[in-house]
């Protein structure tokens, strides 16, 4: 990655664009505080997340503000427990636990159902047992009981069919219209971007080569690669040019 | 009116397992035309990738037909292909009749083995002149912008989208009638899709390639050079219709659904919003009762959990398999 720079606001959602190789995924471990930048500053609510969260209950923090939702909803669960395990995880982790474990299970269970999940469609399967959309799901439900500031969704639809790709779209966008949680899409699907998007930065070689509202990036691109790319990326109202 | 290619015939391919069976194509009904790009989509399980094999004659067990025949035209008559042994299908259709473009076609070549002995392999199953036939794969390489020489070289040595049109270009020296293309893109960027696009459609317009049938989930590019669709859900056909016809006026309310889940960078998109389709698709070992598609339906209406929709045609050139289209409507 080269020289990097970018700012994410509250309650807004950002999609870093790249083929792979273009040095998104870095940016995004980076931000979750998972590699060591060579260079330059991450700075989250003011702080700089390597030179001023240094003992173990300021990164706590952070980890309880910042979040991930990752590709492959597969892989997120541990396949001996069930799904609900990663819930109860959450719970945990609140700095407001709930007083008892009765009212642990009805907050876990009001998470499903803020996800569209029946808790009884879930509730004691493993991981194997349910759909790989009703996983990305139980992703969501985590970050609507922890309410992060931030999510970094690493292709968080790629893996899921593409029928219920818009309920969890929906879903995303829900948490930032309650919860005024900002969110980092990492994709290299522009038209995904195109859709959520508050602000674009498409990435080549670990550079931000065009950055901008969608309209702008998608309909007046400037950078040679960004027009490539819009020009190459077969729609759906229009025939592509040179078939 | 067109001329009919390949007509199959309430097909059922089932994987017969142990204690159950994986419904995958479950009494599927629908024609190929000669000359005509035809695009199957549907979701991960949809049996799509069943029908490609059901196709091409590729059912090595436990896959089975179980049911349903398929017929092909060959040399002016109509043989039921479906019938042919596994000799028969690699003597008479494979290569010759019908090709396939698989997956990741640009990773579908070994390695180790120069190019020109796929030619030389082609032309001892088919008992053809091997130098001829190399001539010809020589003069295939010009035509698809490939300089000949690469002939004599290993698949690594070329890069991505060279090796696509490599693929290609061997896989139709024989001037095939029916190309089978089976999510040929899906591991390639996007300059490399439009590559294959491009060289898939001038292979066409040369007349080297007569039709191609064209199985993806991605609607967007199938999109671009496709006639017809079909699109398949849970096993079934629940919509065949020409391309500008199911994209103005989509009659299923799954194609609906589908087709208002695609995201592209256009600012119609903006506008239309993303489709919110409930539940996911059902696995084919038990599919649901009546219209496999009711449970997740915003139309669903008391027959279609006991009865399953026939494909029927709802208007000129496009058919439908449900229920709001026929006299049981409520």
């Amino acid at each position: 990655m080269k020289n990097v720079s970018f700012e994410v606001k509250e309650g807004e959602i950002v999609s870093l664009v790249g083929e792979s190789g273009s040095g998104k995924t870095t940016t995004a471990k980076m931000i979750l505080r998972l590699i060591h930048p060579t260079g330059g500053r991450i700075i989250f609510e003011g702080k700089d997340i390597w030179k001023e969260l240094k003992d173990h209950e300021s990164i706590k923090e952070f980890r309880r503000k910042v979040h991930a939702i990752f590709q492959d909803p597969f892989a997120s669960y541990n396949p001996f427990y069930p799904v609900e395990r990663t819930l109860w995880q959450a719970v945990n982790l609140l700095e407001k636990k709930p007083s008892n474990k009765k009212e642990a299970l009805e907050l876990i269970k009001e998470s499903l159902v803020r996800v569209g999940i029946d808790p009884k469609d879930i509730l004691g399967k493993y991981p194997h047992q349910i759909s790989g959309g009703q996983k990305q799901r139980i992703m969501i439900a985590r970050c609507w009981i922890l309410r992060p500031l931030l999510i970094v969704a690493d292709e968080p639809t790629s893996m899921i069919d593409a029928s219920s790709r818009g309920g969890i779209i929906q879903l995303l966008e829900e948490l930032r219209e309650e919860q005024g949680t900002s969110i980092i899409f990492i994709t290299h699907d522009l038209g995904l971007a195109y859709y959520v998007s508050d602000n674009i930065f498409v990435m080549k070689d670990g550079e931000i080569v065009e950055r901008g509202h969608p309209d702008k990036v998608v309909l007046e691109p400037t950078h040679e690669y960004s027009k490539v790319l819009v020009e190459s990326i077969p729609k759906l109202y229009r025939k592509l040019e040179g078939l | 009116m067109e001329q009919v290619l390949m007509r199959i015939e309430n097909a059922k391919a089932y994987y017969k397992l142990e204690k159950f069976s994986v419904r995958a194509v479950d009494g599927v009904s629908f024609e190929i035309f000669e000359d005509e790009v035809i695009g199957v989509v549907g979701e991960s399980g949809c049996g799509k990738t069943t029908l490609s094999n059901l196709i091409s004659m590729n059912i090595l067990k436990p896959l089975t037909l179980v049911e349903g025949k398929v017929f092909m035209k060959i040399n002016g008559n109509f043989e039921e292909i479906s019938s042919m042994s596994r000799e028969e299908v690699k003597k008479k259709l494979w290569g010759k009749e019908i090709t396939i473009v698989p997956q990741s076609a640009m990773n579908a070549l070994m390695p180790t083995i120069r190019m020109a002995k796929y030619v030389e392999h082609l032309a001892q199953s088919h008992e053809l002149n091997e130098r001829e036939l190399l001539q010809k794969a020589e003069k295939r390489f010009e035509e698809v912008g490939l300089n000949p020489l690469w002939l004599k070289r290993y698949p690594f040595e070329l890069s991505g989208g060279m090796r696509q049109r490599a693929v290609i270009a061997i896989a139709t020296i024989l001037n095939p009638k029916l190309l089978i293309a089976d999510e040929p893109t899906s591991a390639l960027d996007v300059v490399n899709q439009k590559v294959f696009l491009k060289v898939l459609m001038q292979l066409k317009r040369m007349g080297v390639v007569r039709s191609i049938i064209f199985i993806t989930h991605d609607i967007a590019t199938v999109r671009q050079i496709a006639d017809r669709m079909i699109v398949m859900y849970a096993g079934k056909i629940v919509e065949i219709s020409t391309m500008e016809k199911i994209l103005q006026r989509p009659f299923h309310p799954y194609t609906q659904g589908l087709f208002n889940s695609v995201l592209t960078p256009e600012p119609e998109i903006r506008k239309r919003g993303i489709a919110v389709i409930p539940g996911a698709p059902p696995n084919l070992i038990n599919p649901p009762n009546g219209c496999r598609f009711h449970p997740r339906c915003p139309h669903v209406m008391e027959v279609c959990k006991e009865r399953e929709p026939e494909l029927r045609e709802v208007e000129e050139g496009s058919k439908v398999a449900c229920f709001l289209y026929s006299e049981e409507r409520t």
